[in-house]
């Protein structure tokens, strides 16, 4: 075998054709990459699509799209970037690669499953864009589907919710591999409390996969019983109640957040001991917040709806629960400061994208009690208050969970570094940008701007030119550093095994790993953050 | 391992089932009969305790739960525990409008 | 790639799966509980209307077909795969009774205007119009997973005659078994909630 042939891994090429040797394959890592590079090309169409929206508002009235399309494309952005993006993104691409090698497994439980997630995903991802093409038109209802409108709209809203069904589907085949994954391929020794917390925060999602989608699923098998058939089960006129689509809604779009969110958690949680060179502080008590916070996400859903006509006791109700869930976030922030807290801290771009998160997260996640107050939501419903809120914490976190997991895992999967110093300079604009964009949008809120709106009253054009400039700006860090991840994957220096020094098992593999991952199954004899055994010699 | 050998142990045999089936048909006739009494709200509370009772016989006996290990018993208890959290919480708005 | 076989693990995927299942109905048990405290009286009239004798057979049917659903389980372990294709044969033959009275209980429904949109529903006050859109969504869809069932059993029956679901490695059967159990568990809710309401 040739040296070039050792280098490539997993990524060598297996003799068959390519197509057969990629579309077709049971290799979790592979199927990974998959996902990623999907996800990394739909991500580029919402960014795309949400920097529209913003050159749109610089002026009041109209600048270039008419209101019907600024309506799909809100929209689409929505869609796209919540199921297709975000809820896939850390669990389907990271997850898929290195849960089996953290847990030292040659495999998934179920890698042919894990394919046909992969096509499912694919032709749910499809099967949304198809929408815009055929039909009545792009569907112009929101992400959130609301009835009645969307089921009297004569725009495309059938086939955009069937591809949310599929895309659905993916995600509870992809959780259930994972629960089963963890409980049975675990290698020897490695007990539930030597288990990376990136695992754990990947089971704790992978329950919310299980157990809420199915509500999604035949939330939109409802709406599209009722656009064809005309069931009205959501029709005042036919016994039906809207509010109740909005309870089926929430009561899978909540615990949709932390989807989204928890795996992020679990690559800082991962990311930070590293660059520390210490162990996590508080191991159980972030499991057990994990945890916490997938159970505590499935009882505070109705926060969504305070102004929807709900009844005044479940107003109070519900707002009291939501606050329950700030407190197990609020422990996995002062466990990781407590880790950084007299560690040997080495600012690598992981580590920046981790405090990026740390950071964003915390402006989202405090305005979000703002918004769970009901007293306070009633104000600010539906307003840019509510944008600036989900933005900060869905791309403030999860986006930064994700860059942060790009750079800490890159050098694994292709086997080569980056530019250190570009990737830190993309965070910094990034985080700047981010603030640009989205800080402007809380004052908006108050100030009583309203969301989806296509036009804006005079006095609120300089915030949203404001906004406006920081789209900009996160755009030029988005591009940095997609353009340092792209050159790099070709030209960037060979990397050994452990370029960060790291404790995991996926560690001790040569980068990128073998096909068959470990060539004998490994036995864990020490905890995931335990830096003592780590050999120097391994680097980069 | 041969699955067999994993679950010999416990092997239920055809006469369980039948005994079970038996008695599953037995409540069908239960829950009919009771159904033309009047008992008012009762009425819905009989028959979902009923319905209750047949779904553990399924789960338990048909389903092979009885004999599966804590993990999955502990798995089935959190799904129904959120499907009642899903069913209980929406009652707080309905029953209170 | 070897192949993989881990009993326990190939179970508890099929468990969670059918979590799924539990859910999805679930959804709909939300709105269905929700609507019956709100029209009560309602609900009993438009059930009187419901064929308590066509539904208490389809019951029973269902629930025989589970019990061959688990005999065969039960036949292949004990290393007889004729018993096991039998009991097959007898759940699917039971399956069909199930759509068939299934069948003749919504066409003369549909028959008499009884449908979202149809001609008497419609003039019907909204709480049993309810009634009925919930009874069609989830019988449909109860009907829907008694099909795919039936198609899961036929592709384990092909297994076993062609001897990669064997006495050794059954849990093709036992998976498929689970799942035949779960839409006869979905049933045994829905029959009192749709028939027997007073």
């Amino acid at each position: 075998m040739t040296t070039d042939a050792v280098n490539a891994g997993f990524m060598a090429p297996g003799g068959k054709s390519w197509l057969r040797e990629w579309l077709f394959t049971v290799d979790h890592k592979r199927i990974g990459m998959l996902y990623l590079w999907c996800i990394t090309a739909f991500f580029v169409v919402g960014v795309f699509l949400g920097l529209l929206l913003r050159l749109e508002l610089f002026w009041p009235g109209r600048d270039f799209i008419g209101q019907q399309t600024y309506n799909a494309v809100f929209t689409l952005h929505g869609v796209i970037m919540i199921f297709i993006v975000v809820i896939p993104s850390i669990p389907a691409a990271f997850g898929n690669i290195f849960l089996p090698l953290q847990l030292g497994a040659e495999d998934v439980a179920f890698p042919k499953l894990n394919m046909f997630s992969f096509w499912l995903y694919v032709i749910g991802g499809a099967t949304a864009l198809a929408s815009l093409f055929s039909g009545g038109g792009a569907p112009d209802t929101g992400w959130t589907f609301y009835v009645p409108f969307s089921a009297v709209t004569t725009t495309n809203v059938s086939v955009a919710v069937a591809g949310v069904f599929i895309l659905g589907f993916s995600s509870i085949l992809t959780g259930l591999n994972f629960i089963v994954t963890i409980h049975r391929l675990r290698a020897p020794g490695l007990t539930w409390t030597r288990l990376t917390l990136f695992a754990w925060a990947l089971y704790a999602t992978a329950w919310i996969q299980v157990l809420a989608t199915p509500i999604l699923s035949i939330t939109v098998i409802l709406i599209i019983v009722e656009r064809l058939l005309g069931m009205g089960i959501f029709d005042p006129a036919r016994g039906g109640d809207p509010i109740l689509y909005q309870h089926l809604f929430w009561i899978y779009s909540h615990p949709a957040v932390y989807i989204m969110i928890l795996p992020a958690m679990g690559v800082v949680s991962d990311i930070i001991p590293v660059f520390c060179r210490k162990s996590i502080f508080g191991y159980k008590t972030i499991v057990g917040s994990s945890l916490a916070i997938a159970f505590a996400g499935s009882l505070v859903w109705a926060h969504h709806m305070f102004v929807s006509g709900m009844s005044d006791t479940a107003v109070m109700v519900f707002s009291f629960l939501t606050f329950i869930v700030a407190v197990p976030s609020a422990v996995k922030v002062f466990n990781w400061l407590s880790t950084m807290y007299k560690g040997s801290i080495r600012l690598e771009p992981p580590l920046v994208f981790a405090l990026g998160f740390i950071f964003l997260f915390a402006m989202g996640g405090i305005t979000g009690l703002v918004l769970g107050s009901a007293g306070t939501d009633m104000h600010v419903h539906d307003t840019y208050f509510v944008v600036g809120h989900f933005h900060y914490v869905i791309f403030g976190g999860t986006g930064f969970g994700m860059f942060a997991a790009i750079h800490y895992w890159f050098p694994k999967m292709y086997g080569r570094m980056y530019n250190r110093r570009m990737a830190t300079t993309a965070a910094l604009i990034l985080i700047v940008g981010l603030n640009g964009l989205y800080f402007p949008m809380y004052l908006l809120g108050l100030e009583g701007m309203p969301r989806r709106y296509y036009d804006y009253l005079p006095q609120f054009t300089s915030l949203h030119q404001l906004s406006t400039y920081g789209s900009w700006i996160t755009f030029a860090g988005l591009a940095l550093m997609l353009y340092n991840l792209i050159h790099s994957r070709y030209r960037g220096a060979p990397v050994g095994r452990n370029p960060w020094k790291a404790a995991t098992l996926e560690w001790t593999l040569p980068s990128p790993p073998p096909t068959h991952n470990f060539d004998t199954e490994p036995v864990v004899t020490h905890g995931p953050y335990d830096f003592s055994e780590v050999r120097d010699d391994d680097g980069a | 391992m041969n699955e067999n050998e994993r679950t010999k142990h416990h092997d239920p045999g055809y006469g369980l089932f039948i005994a079970v089936w038996a008695a599953l048909m037995a409540l069908t006739a239960v829950t009919v009969e009771v159904s033309t009494i009047h008992l008012g709200f009762l009425n819905v509370v009989v028959a979902m305790a009923i319905a209750s009772v047949k779904a553990s016989l399924v789960v338990f006996f048909f389903m092979h739960l009885k004999y599966e290990n804590r993990t999955l018993k502990t798995m089935v208890l959190v799904a129904f525990v959120i499907l009642a959290i899903f069913i209980g919480f929406t009652f707080f708005d309905t029953a209170n409008r | 790639m070897t192949e993989h076989r881990d009993y326990l693990g190939a179970k508890m995927g099929m468990w969670i799966f059918l979590f799924t299942e539990i859910l999805l109905f679930g959804g709909l048990f939300v709105l269905y509980s929700v609507t019956l405290g709100r029209y009560p009286t309602e609900f009993h009239e438009a059930s009187k209307l419901l064929d308590v004798t066509m539904g208490t057979t389809n019951t029973m049917v269902l629930i025989t077909s589970s019990l061959f659903a688990a005999l065969s389980v039960v036949g292949l372990r004990k290393g007889s795969r004729k018993v096991a294709k039998t009991c097959i044969f007898l759940t699917l033959t039971l399956a069909c009774c199930f759509l068939v009275i299934k069948y003749f209980e919504w066409s003369h429904k549909i028959h008499a205007g009884i449908y979202p949109g149809g001609g008497t529903l419609t003039q019907w006050e909204p709480g049993k119009q309810a009634f009925f859109s919930l009874y069609y969504t989830m019988t449909g869809l109860h009907g829907l997973h008694v099909i795919l069932g039936m198609g899961v059993f036929l592709w384990v029956w092909t297994r076993i005659a062609v001897g990669t679901c064997t006495p050794e490695h059954f849990v093709a059967l036992e998976n498929a078994g689970l799942y035949w159990h779960l839409v006869d568990l979905i049933w045994i809710y829905l029959f009192p909630l749709y028939y027997l309401i007073t």
